[in-house]
């Protein structure tokens, strides 16, 4: 019977979580102030003292392993070449990767968009563009664009695999840090996504936790293992698909609202329905996405721009307060937390609304076409209608007194039909907030992971 | 290995000409990018621009062709690709018109070969190859 300790160096928080698989449960938990600009090993300490103190005693722990977003998690470039096809892939890839794309850019690269590769200090860059056997001329020029910088960061290549070893040549001969992995797009509208994301993460624990001062946490702790958000996806696929003779909960849908952004996960088919037409490129079962506009504090800017003049006139008169107002003081005091009902109300209005148009991003839609052989239905995105269990996770959610009416609004509220949300799921709350631990504990005892997370989710 | 790109354009589902011209043209050694039914211009034109196509063959089979086809030479000029070969065929208008008339205005709007109906793929691989150079 062991103990296991499991971290999060969060980009605010570092959060522990002691597991103890005699008794099969969280045992303690704790936070403290991540300190990665001074010292990750303080924050990390101090943590550590709050629960020996929770506990009762200091513990000995068979394992200590940890995920991180700080210092700004990981952020990519993703550059591919059309932007719904190659373009597009490659942003599904660095998703999937756990990582936050601060850059896309499409076609061929100009000097001012290698110059922002470089102002927003982006960690690993994915190149990509092509199918295989199609167009080179583009990632040849991009990878040269790339290579004459200078950047001094690792460049991923999973373009047209017809010029791998011309591309190699060319990062081997500006002493770039370059990795050649499968085309992202090898076919048109098809993702291919495992050996571009394996080696992102490979990149990451390698060079980018080192750079960004987390590695020395290493020698307080066995390793460092996973971005954050990578765990979290391997926690949600885990309990949709369950182990063994451990059953899933089958397809799930969560939600996570943060200060700076909105993320949505969905574990599910594409589609179920024989009877519609899927255009578009191929949708990944485990489908990560990211608003970086949409947040609690450091985006609430971008909630307001997501409205009309006439939708903040109308919540204004309905809830009687000035939302303009509202939004703008969060994003100056992004360390303020709700003191009273009605500034809890208003964080969960605007919570509601990341949700509800997140989910507007990330589920499918479906198009009714009159031909002349009939109607028929076109779908692209994922068919999300079917969904029964949609989880929240995230302190806004979590703390919420009435977490329910945020996560309804990844359903079809405004019945608009055209948006495939899912229809009638039960919500759930990720109370513990134990997803990220349970994705590091699925590494080594995905049983016992998926029994906690089980226990674990609240239903509201 | 060069490659085509054929679909079928606008709101027309029309599935069995289309697998039998992928199936033909794959068979002649050409890497064929088959986007299906329901495919818009944009659609037919980025795969081209990721597969370096050198030919787009656009099927219409419920006579809405001219009002789906119309500007696309120009969208692949702006697209980097105005070179690119265009062919057209099917039911592409509606009714009994005249073929020479029709074939002309497709050839007006930047086609460079046009079928009239009930033509088979066969007699268009003459075209293709004299056009691609094999």
């Amino acid at each position: 019977m062991a103990k296991y300790l499991l971290i999060d160096f969060g980009s605010t928080f570092t959060k522990l979580t002691a597991v103890d698989s005699e008794i099969g449960d969280i045992f303690a938990s704790a936070n403290h102030f991540t300190t990665v600009d001074t010292d990750i090993t303080i924050g990390y300490k101090n943590a550590l003292d709050h629960l020996y103190k929770t506990i009762g005693h200091p513990v000995v722990f068979d394992r200590v392993v940890a995920c991180s977003s700080a210092a700004g998690g990981l952020k990519m470039a993703a550059i591919g070449l059309v932007e719904e096809l190659t373009v597009e892939a490659a942003k599904r890839v660095c998703l999937g990767a756990g990582a936050k794309v601060d850059l896309v850019f499409s076609h061929h690269l100009n000097s001012s968009e290698v110059e922002l590769i470089k102002t927003k200090k982006i960690d690993i860059i994915l190149l990509a563009g092509g199918s295989d056997g199609g167009n080179s001329e583009c990632v040849l020029f991009n990878a040269k664009m790339l290579s004459n910088a200078n950047l001094g960061i690792p460049i991923v290549y999973g373009g047209n695999k017809s010029v791998q070893d011309e591309i190699k040549s060319i990062f081997d001969q500006h002493h770039v840090n370059g990795h050649i992995v499968d085309n992202v797009m090898p076919r048109i509208n098809q993702l291919n996504v495992k050996q571009a994301r394996d080696k992102i993460r490979d990149l990451f624990l390698k060079n980018i936790i080192e750079a960004k001062g987390i590695k020395k946490i290493e020698s307080e702790i066995d390793k460092v293992v996973l971005p954050t958000p990578e765990a979290v996806l391997k926690a949600c696929e885990l309990l949709a698909k369950g182990y063994m003779n451990e059953p899933g909960l089958g397809e799930v849908v969560v939600v996570d609202v943060g200060g700076a952004t909105t993320d949505l996960y969905s574990i599910s088919e594409p589609s179920k329905r024989g009877d519609v037409i899927i255009t578009g490129l191929e949708e990944p079962y485990a489908k990560r996405t990211v608003e970086g506009d949409l947040g609690m504090r450091y985006s609430a800017t971008g909630i307001l721009k997501a409205l009309t003049k006439e939708e903040i006139m109308m919540i204004n008169l309905e809830k009687g307060i000035d939302i303009e107002k509202e939004i703008n003081e969060r994003n100056i005091n992004v360390g303020m937390l709700p003191q009273n009902q009605k500034e809890e109300l208003i964080d969960r209005l605007l919570a509601e609304m990341c949700v509800y148009k997140a989910m507007n991003r990330h589920a499918g839609k479906m198009e009714e076409i009159y031909t002349p052989m009939g109607m028929v239905h076109h779908q692209t995105g994922k068919d999300l209608t079917d969904i029964d269990i949609v989880i929240g996770t995230g302190g806004v959610i979590i703390k919420s007194t009435d977490p329910k009416q945020i996560l309804a609004k990844t359903t079809n509220v405004f019945r608009n039909d055209f948006e495939l949300r899912p229809r009638h799921p039960k919500f759930f709350i990720d109370s513990t907030y134990s997803l990220y631990a349970m994705g590091l504990l699925s590494e080594f005892d995905p049983v016992l992971a998926l029994k906690i997370m089980k226990k674990h989710l609240t239903q509201v | 290995m060069k490659s085509i790109v054929i679909g079928v354009i606008g709101a027309d589902v029309h599935a069995v000409g289309n697998k039998i011209i992928d199936y033909t043209l794959s068979n002649l050694g050409y890497n064929v990018i088959n986007i299906g039914v329901l495919s818009s211009q944009e659609d037919f034109i980025n795969a081209a621009i990721e597969s370096d196509a050198e030919l787009i063959l656009v099927s219409s089979l419920y006579g809405h062709g001219e009002i789906d086809c119309r500007g696309m030479r120009q969208k692949c000029i702006e697209s980097g690709i105005g070179d690119i070969f265009l062919y057209v065929g099917g039911n592409i208008v509606v009714g009994k018109q005249d073929f020479s008339e029709v074939k002309q205005r497709f050839l007006q709007m930047g086609f460079n070969r046009v079928y009239p109906p009930g033509i088979s793929i066969d007699m268009a691989i003459n075209d293709i190859k004299n056009d691609l150079g094999e």
